[in-house]
């Protein structure tokens, strides 16, 4: 058994690809000493800024002696076969082994591969792994032609058994392995050499080196919360930040800062996206207020003066960053505040493209204020208001603040909507009408930002269905999928009734008339030569314009509607319900109404798994299948209902009966919506249908007969086929 | 490393700059005599990163960018200002020390600051350039830029060049402990005739903006891009043999030239306000078109490590 180390010493690789790569190497190289034979206990990865580092434990010495037999031609074979065999197998005839079989002698060929020492397949899985690293970014440098993702300088690759250890030989272009490493780059820079992992944790501890990211991370946030506590602040959380500024350093040093009086007054948020993305500074807030008062940053090394210099540097730095925050705040209130106010920043998105066949960002928010106001009376907002929302909700996109930081738009645009004193919902809705963002991503429920955040994603999603770029496979460059889950995210949580067609027709009805003939996705239905030629005529074609458009409004659009179902699907699913529950709810008229369609499927789902679902299931399936035979074979549909003249028999009687008795109650509970009391309704025709299977005979010969059983059970069908299409439920 | 002392003024820590790298073995130049928006554009750094030949120099390039004119007022931003640039192939093994050292050069204690290395892949959209390195930070501020270019006018760069590129005003500012560049000694402080930054260039800040901005004539901005265009291509359409020499003279650095102006005019355009976010795109596509074309040129020249057969050659 012997252990085995590795550490690639590079220059500074990237803080977000360090966790990657080091699970990266401990992958490849694992997979690949298995592979060829060498199994071992345990193995770990750890990284630094300038190193990946695997230790494994417990590795085999050498890999295993493989002995492989393999059955030949019979003896006195043609020599030619004899030959081949012997090719293959890598032997001489005198190698081969006479076996006797029951179908007569046979040669056998025994091979045995030798076991190969653990540091001939380390050498040769480490270059591999070396050589066909998944580093998301790669480079060149020199004159070599090796790629990693900064220049690699040392390889260090020790095999240690309980008798010393041994350095694998390898050479990669000229990088030749061994058992040095170095220090910190500034503490402790010398070189240094190992002779086990231990051996190595130990001496780069006392070269300022902390090795594991977790233990820096841990000491980050401990040192961190400790200082801003001793002055009753504390640190806001941000575990992205923490593992990045722990990818930075090897040696870290936490150091607490205060930000100038002048800018306490920015937005918290400000400070916070201003500190973190240009200095990746924590931000220290005061709980009592939740103002930002301090800041955190990480140095990577120790000095004599206790961090001093570091500390004023980047203090300087900060200040003057905040200084451009702050004038750009300063002039975005200024604008906010004037006469023009948030709409003078309109004008200059008339200058900003969307997406170059929808136009403008001023175009985009001409439609979706159009939009919001068809909306608002649907979700129960003030139409004027939603409007006025939808007008201002992307102002802020033209502002200093949202140049300099895109993550702050909407939430500037709360700000600056409040300073202009527009009314709270429409400052609100700058803010939230961009949610939800993910599935997890809160919703908002207010009525004008919920018409706002509606409108906006219908018209994107109208948009490029309108010219045709919807997502495939794992390609979606507009998260179109996103946009359409917000939708039923906001339809559903808010409860919104009311059918999506009409809206989509109204979003869609705008793109159609706006777009040039030859982006419009219905002009690419048309035949080719028609269409080619009305691209080639200077001015539109009328005629062929409108058949486009007939063609978007009659096959895109339902394609669109079918798109959300998909994704109410998998979002349905995610919550437990069954994918034929959902199809089953589908296949219902009204299927556009995605609250309606969501209450059929949640009852549908509870009471299939109840045992009157699997009742109704039975009898209507029974009932279905013969009728639907019948129809086939005669080639109609009966659908005349039954006449209790032509009733031959008791069980035929009683379920005649106990349709009538129930069919009234069943259809006041469809109205009422509650598919629950219709199920039950439906479930108690069970005991009729079965009763009716055992004692009648539907293919009576006297046709009459026969044809009023068809048009009963076809009552049966009609009844259960109420709540959802049960022939797309399985089992 | 000895200690250094602590340099007084602007022009000091440039002297340092180049008397340090000139110990390193580099060429050092003169800076370009041409408008451009940072010293990545001097031919001694696009083209020479080009081809196989070694190379190794370094400079000061006044550089321009119109829309950062704030009339001298601002603290840390100027339409005129000065990079230093270090360009050396194949890339040392040691550059990074090379590079720590020029900083102890002009008087940054290693044992005192925090020194970083931060990822940051460098682009240049209008050169068809990339490379991967990082923005150096001292003390969170960020103090050069390190690219490993990869490459260059759409060409593979082999070998690889490393590139240092330091923002002078930034660097001094904060070495000589000054809040705002207009009050920064350019000369010794203690010098007969002591000038500050502001004492040279306050005035011209004022003028550049004012031009920058309102007034430079578009009109005629226009056409001069579109003349530096078509004169590029027209000197790239040269036959390849000089008819009146009968030697092989490929104009790789006049075309080259038209492209620093071309993408300098692209800049003067763009204060002025008159290049909408759609236009600005194909723009710098249209630069970018000419350094390839340039790039593509250059490499056929000796400079740019072409050694083959001559003969028989036409123009492209």
């Amino acid at each position: 058994m012997a252990d085995l180390l590795i550490e690639l010493f590079s220059e500074e690789i990237p803080a977000r690809m360090q966790a990657r790569a080091g699970e990266d190497l401990k992958k490849r190289m694992t997979d690949g000493l298995v592979e060829a034979g060498l199994t071992y206990a345990g193995a770990h990865a750890l990284t630094t800024p300038r190193r990946l580092t695997l230790a494994i434990e417990g590795l085999l010495d050498h890999s295993p002696t493989v002995r492989e037999e393999r059955k030949g031609p019979k003896v006195g074979a043609p020599d030619k076969a004899i030959e081949g065999f012997l090719r293959g197998a890598g032997l001489s005839r005198d190698q081969l082994e006479e076996r006797d079989t029951p179908k007569g002698a046979v040669y056998f060929a025994i091979i045995e591969k030798p076991g190969r020492p653990a540091a001939e397949i380390i050498a040769e899985v480490l270059e591999d792994t070396i050589r066909n690293f998944p580093w998301p970014k790669s480079m060149r440098w020199g004159a070599g032609s090796l790629r990693w993702v900064r220049p690699l300088h040392s390889i260090l690759c020790v095999l240690t058994r309980e008798d010393g250890s041994e350095v694998v030989p390898l050479d990669i272009d000229g990088i030749t392995s061994g058992d040095a490493t170095w220090g910190h780059r500034f503490m402790a820079p010398a070189r240094i050499s190992v002779t086990s992992f231990e051996d190595y944790a130990a001496k780069l501890k006392r070269a300022f080196v902390v090795l594991d990211p977790k233990e820096r991370e841990a000491a980050i946030w401990q040192d961190a919360t400790n200082q801003a506590f001793a002055s009753g602040l504390e640190v806001v959380d941000d575990k992205g930040l923490l593992a990045e500024v722990a990818g930075l350093v090897e040696w870290p040093v936490v150091l607490m800062g205060s930000i100038d009086a002048e800018f306490l007054d920015l937005p918290p948020e400000v400070l916070q996206t201003s500190m973190k993305e240009h200095q990746k500074f924590f931000s220290v807030k005061n709980p009592k207020t939740g103002r930002i008062e301090k800041f955190i940053t990480v140095a990577n090394r120790e000095t004599a003066d206790n961090g001093a210099t570091i500390l004023a540097g980047n203090q300087k730095v900060l200040s003057a960053r905040l200084a451009d925050a702050k004038f750009f705040w300063e002039n975005d209130l200024r604008i906010a505040k004037s006469e023009v106010g948030m709409e003078g920043w309109l004008e200059s998105l008339g200058n900003v493209t969307f997406h170059n066949k929808l136009g403008t960002q001023a175009a985009r928010i001409d439609r979706i204020a159009a939009l919001a106001r068809e909306i608002a009376p649907v979700v129960g907002a003030d139409a004027d208001l939603a409007e006025q929302a939808a007008k201002v909700a992307k102002a802020d996109l033209s502002s200093e603040m949202v140049y300099e930081f895109p993550e702050l738009q909407g939430l500037m645009g709360r700000y600056y909507a409040q300073a202009a004193g527009l009314p709270q919902e429409v400052a609100n809705a700058c803010q939230l009408h961009y949610s939800p963002l993910g599935p997890s991503d809160e919703v908002p429920t207010e009525p004008v930002s919920v018409a706002v955040a509606l409108a906006d994603k219908i018209d994107t999603l109208t948009g490029f269905w309108a010219i045709d770029e919807k997502p495939t496979g794992s390609k979606d460059p507009y998260a179109l999928r996103r946009a359409a889950l917000g939708v039923i995210r906001l339809v559903l949580e808010n409860d919104v009734r009311g059918g999506l067609e009409g809206v989509l027709q109204i979003a869609a009805k705008v793109h159609a008339e706006k777009l040039p003939f030859e982006l419009f996705v219905g002009a690419k239905h048309l035949p080719k030569e028609r269409y080619m030629k009305a691209v080639a005529s200077a001015e539109n074609d009328d005629d062929q314009f409108s058949k486009a458009k007939n063609i978007f409004f009659s096959q895109v659009l339902p394609d669109l509607l079918s798109f959300f179902h998909d994704r109410l699907k998998v979002f349905l699913r995610d919550q437990g319900i069954r994918h034929d529950v959902i199809d089953a709810c589908i296949a219902m008229e009204g299927n556009d109404d995605l609250t309606l369609l969501v209450k059929r499927a949640r009852a549908l789902e509870v009471f299939m798994s109840s045992e009157d679902g699997e009742n109704l299931l039975q009898g209507f399936k029974r009932a279905n299948n013969i009728l639907s035979q019948a129809e086939e074979k005669d080639g109609v549909e009966y659908s005349y209902g039954a006449d209790k003249k032509f009733i031959e028999d008791a069980a035929e009687a009683a379920l005649f009966d106990a349709l009538a008795a129930n069919e009234g109650a069943i259809s006041s509970a469809i109205e009422a919506e509650d598919f629950a009391a219709a199920m039950g309704g439906m479930a108690a025709l069970r005991a009729p249908v079965d009763a009716f299977f055992e004692a009648v005979q539907v293919n009576s010969d006297n046709q009459v007969v026969r044809r009023n059983r068809l048009n009963l059970l076809s009552q049966i069908r009609k009844v259960c086929g109420q709540v959802a299409d049960l022939s797309r439920i399985e089992g | 490393m000895t200690q250094t002392t602590a340099p007084r003024s602007f022009q000091e820590i440039i002297l340092r700059l180049q008397t340090y790298w000139a110990s390193k073995g580099c060429a050092i130049l003169q800076p370009y005599d041409m408008e451009v928006g940072a010293g990545t554009f001097h031919p001694a750094t696009t083209l020479r990163s080009l081809g196989s030949n070694a190379w190794a120099a370094a400079y000061v390039q006044p550089s321009r960018r119109p829309t950062d004119g704030r009339y001298g007022e601002n603290p840390n931003r100027l339409q005129h200002y000065y990079q230093y640039q270090v360009l050396i192939k194949p890339s040392p093994p040691d550059l990074q020390e090379l590079y720590l050292g020029s900083l102890e050069a002009i008087g940054v204690d290693m044992e005192l600051h925090d020194i970083r290395f931060v990822e940051d892949d460098w682009e240049s959209p209008t050169l068809g350039a990339w490379g991967l390195g990082w923005e150096v930070w001292c003390d969170g501020m960020e103090v050069s830029q390190f690219t490993y270019f990869q490459q260059v006018g759409g060409h593979d760069c082999h070998p690889v060049s490393g590139e240092l590129t330091y923002g002078l005003e930034r660097l001094a500012m904060y070495i000589l402990g000054i809040d705002h560049v207009m009050d920064m000694p350019f000369n010794d402080p203690q010098s007969p005739q002591p000038l500050s930054y502001g004492d040279i260039f306050k005035q011209t800040e004022e003028e550049y903006a004012r031009w920058n901005f309102d007034v430079a004539n578009t009109e005629v901005l226009l056409r001069h891009f579109e003349e530096a265009e078509a004169e590029c291509a027209a000197i790239l359409a040269q036959e390849h043999m000089d008819p009146k020499t009968g030697k092989r003279i490929i104009m790789a650095h006049p075309a080259y030239d038209q492209c620093i102006k071309a993408s300098h005019i692209f800049n003067l355009l763009d204060a002025r306000g008159v290049i909408s976010v759609t236009e600005r795109q194909a723009y710098i596509g249209r630069v970018r078109t000419l350094a390839k074309q340039c790039a593509d040129a250059f490499v056929l020249t000796e400079a740019g490590g072409h050694t083959g057969e001559t003969a028989g050659e036409t123009a492209a």
